[in-house]
């Protein structure tokens, strides 16, 4: 059931092509250079580039394109739009065979755009809850005076040592009924409450894997600004709310659309945590990508989701470029 | 079988090398023959799926040579297959993929008169249980032994239900019942939950009938509404239910085998198959129409059907055995295992209730569209 990895003769050669280029481009700055020259130092992460990513990305625009038999479709975008849209014409063969209307049974399914729609507003709200939760942490950490800051950052970078999944499924074993919270509860003579397979135990998971890419490049930024701003600012007869708003946060905005960013992206592509703690109850839009490569086995639908993904990102890094556009929170908006 | 997913998340997961013992991949199967040829055969199985005594055992008493190697998907099974004519002798793919491997044409008619342990046309020696000769993948069982089957039933822990609850008269609709709010596991699979349902409201587990599959899908987005489903699971839930995590799961009898012996010990499982019937699955040993070694082929699926080995093989495996000889063993009082089979209904359901079970079938793929266009809907109910 599993595409095999035939492509079409061209494909082939475009990748060929492309390499050819990379050698070519290559053996032209060394004779034009007449030797080694700085940019060659790039070259092993070019050659890394072109294989992990661009390749990939065309594969991914080939397979989107294509049916099964590799011909050119749209199909898979209209499927994208109406999960029942192949469906619907097996539905239609089968009526007019039978001679039966079938009219009833032929209906849009919003699978596709309902799940995106929910991905984007749990990244949403995942986004906000880190942002509350991460700069006040980070306002905390790069504070001179505080003697614990640098207690709490390996504090924060500890538990980044494990595995997400690892990290992921401890939670279940907390909340679970027969987990330690419930279990605390019950021995202390309280009903037991139901905190496993829920949008907010999905959302909890999030915001516990993803605040640490908040906290950092804020962190990051308030760190290296020159605190005499602010003492400054008091002089000028500011409190310290004032300080903070007039003075702190703005200089901190890179470090916040950088933390946006970081905290945004992995939201919206979120897999398997909807599926452990969640109980597979709701999917967000890796879940559906997952199903669609692994249980479906239907690669070309599965690519036209990913690239919709990409495409989404895309925009929502250019809206947030508008906002930090020296790139001054590390540049990737 | 159906452990599938779950050894392939754990392959994902861990990276881990190929279990010892079991080579993966059929580079060159030959090879590794001694010179006289005729004396190998090539088995190819599901990971784990053997008492590794028995190929020793065969090894020693035919003197002919067993390569076994692994698979951890019926998809690699049947693309390794394709892509290797005359590498494997003996495969073990499950019911559906075994119709397909026919409708294939890949497979070899297999000279029962060689395999009289298991041969449908001498009822003194066959050890096969009866409904599991010319199943509807096979009907006039050419192409198939059964190797080991089970069913698709409800996992219940016995503390969790209420006092009227009598597992042989019990419908599918207890999954239904809203004294289990929150408290019941469904199988994120979509082949297995629709065929319940479809089982449920008294049509076939195989249907392609539209009105019919929309009949499914709306029980189980009513179901999902009601509130009674506490997940979607598929490799977690037997791990929950021995936790004692939900009342009730829909599973299949291998997993519930292992959840029931897993338990911890304030949890008591137990397992049964609802009145309506349900789905019936079965791995059966075949030979590719590629294979090298046919006679060698033959006699390892013989020595198989042999009472004492299949006896060997259910122990080490767990599931139901399609072996009457095996069963009588297991039974014997006397004997090494002592165990009660045929009171056990996870290994053994009643004969009522097998005759109301089916086979799945291989469906057409656009259909399977249809079903997993539904199942999404269902994905979608909040």
């Amino acid at each position: 059931m599993l595409s095999d990895m035939s492509l079409p003769w061209w494909a082939w050669a475009l990748m060929g092509a492309g390499l050819a280029v990379f050698v070519a481009m290559i053996a032209v700055t060394i004779k034009r250079n007449r030797g080694m020259h700085r940019s060659l130092f790039a070259s092993p992460y070019t050659l890394w580039m072109i294989i992990f990513t661009v390749v990939p990305v065309i594969l991914i625009s080939y397979y989107a394109f294509t049916d099964a038999n590799g011909n050119f479709t749209l199909d898979n975008f209209k499927n994208f739009w109406d999960s029942h849209y192949e469906a619907n014409k097996v539905i239609a063969a089968e009526a007019e065979r039978l001679g039966v209307d079938y009219s009833q049974y032929i209906v849009r399914g919003t699978v596709n755009w309902d799940t995106l729609v929910y991905s984007l507003w749990m990244a949403f709200q995942c986004t906000v809850i880190c942002l509350l939760l991460g700069y006040p942490a980070a306002l905390f950490m790069a504070d001179r005076k505080m003697k614990l800051g640098a207690t709490l950052v390996v504090l924060f970078i500890i538990p980044m040592w494990m595995n997400f999944l690892l990290r992921t499924v401890a939670w279940m074993s907390l909340l679970e009924d027969s987990g330690l919270i419930n279990s605390l509860l019950k021995s202390l003579g309280f009903e037991g409450v139901q905190l496993m397979y829920t949008s907010n135990t999905v959302l909890l998971g999030m915001v516990y894997n993803y605040l640490p890419f908040m906290v950092f490049p804020i962190y990051t930024v308030l760190n290296k600004m020159d605190f005499r701003l602010s003492e400054a600012a008091a002089d000028l007869g500011c409190n310290s709310f004032q300080t903070l708003y007039k003075v702190t946060v703005p200089l901190s905005v890179p470090g916040i659309v950088s933390g946006i960013t970081m905290v945004f992206m992995p939201s919206v592509t979120t897999f398997f945590i909807p599926r452990v703690l969640g109980g597979g109850y709701t999917m967000m839009f890796g879940d559906l990508i997952e199903s669609k490569f692994l249980t479906e086995g239907n690669w070309n639908a599965g690519s036209a989701l990913s690239l919709l993904m990409m495409l989404l990102i895309l925009v929502s890094l250019s809206i947030l470029r508008k906002v930090d556009p020296n790139g001054e929170g590390g540049g990737l908006a | 079988m159906k452990m599938k997913r779950f050894l392939l998340l754990l392959l994902v997961l861990t990276l881990a090398l190929p279990l010892t013992g079991c080579q993966p991949a059929p580079e060159d199967a030959e090879s590794g023959a001694p010179s006289s040829a005729g004396q190998v055969v090539n088995v190819f199985n599901w990971e784990d799926y053997i008492d590794p005594e028995v190929i020793n055992m065969f090894e020693e008493e035919t003197g002919i040579t067993v390569n076994y190697m692994c698979f951890t998907t019926v998809e690699d099974m049947i693309v390794q297959v394709e892509a290797n004519p005359g590498a494997f002798d003996v495969c073990f793919p499950s019911d559906y993929i075994i119709e397909r491997m026919i409708n294939k044409g890949m497979l070899a008619e297999i000279d029962f008169s060689h395999i009289p342990n298991a041969d449908p046309g001498s009822p003194e020696t066959c050890q096969t249980l009866d409904h599991l000769l010319s199943p509807d993948y096979d009907p006039e069982n050419k192409y198939s032994v059964p190797y080991m089957w089970g069913t698709v039933g409800i996992l219940y822990n016995v503390n969790m239900m209420p006092e009227d609850f009598d597992p042989e008269t019990t419908s599918w609709s207890i999954l239904w019942d809203t004294r289990f709010m929150h408290n019941v596991i469904m199988m994120d699979s979509i082949r297995d939950s629709m065929g319940v349902t479809l089982k449920y409201l008294g049509y076939s587990a195989n249907s392609t009938s539209v009105p019919e599959l929309f009949h499914a899908r709306d029980k189980l987005i009513e179901q999902k509404k009601l509130g009674v489903v506490k997940a979607y699971q598929v490799d977690e839930t037997k791990d929950k239910m021995a936790a004692g995590e939900a009342a009730m799961a829909v599973m299949w009898s291998g997993d519930a085998m292992y959840a029931i012996d897993n338990a911890t010990d304030a949890v008591e499982l137990d397992y049964f198959v609802p009145v309506e019937g349900s789905n019936v699955w079965c791995d059966s040993a075949v030979i590719p129409v590629t294979a090298k070694n046919k006679a060698n082929a033959e006699k390892f699926i013989d020595f198989l059907c042999r009472p004492d080995i299949a006896a060997l093989n259910w122990n080490y495996i767990w599931y139901s055995s399609p072996n009457k000889g095996a069963i009588e063993l297991i039974e014997d009082p006397e004997g090494d295992y002592a165990y009660e089979y045929t009171d056990d209904l996870t290994l053994s359901p009643s004969e009522e209730i097998m005759n109301k079970c089916e086979f799945f079938r291989d469906i057409p793929e656009d259909y399977l569209g249809v079903y997993e266009a539904l199942w999404m809907d269902l994905k979608n109910t909040k």
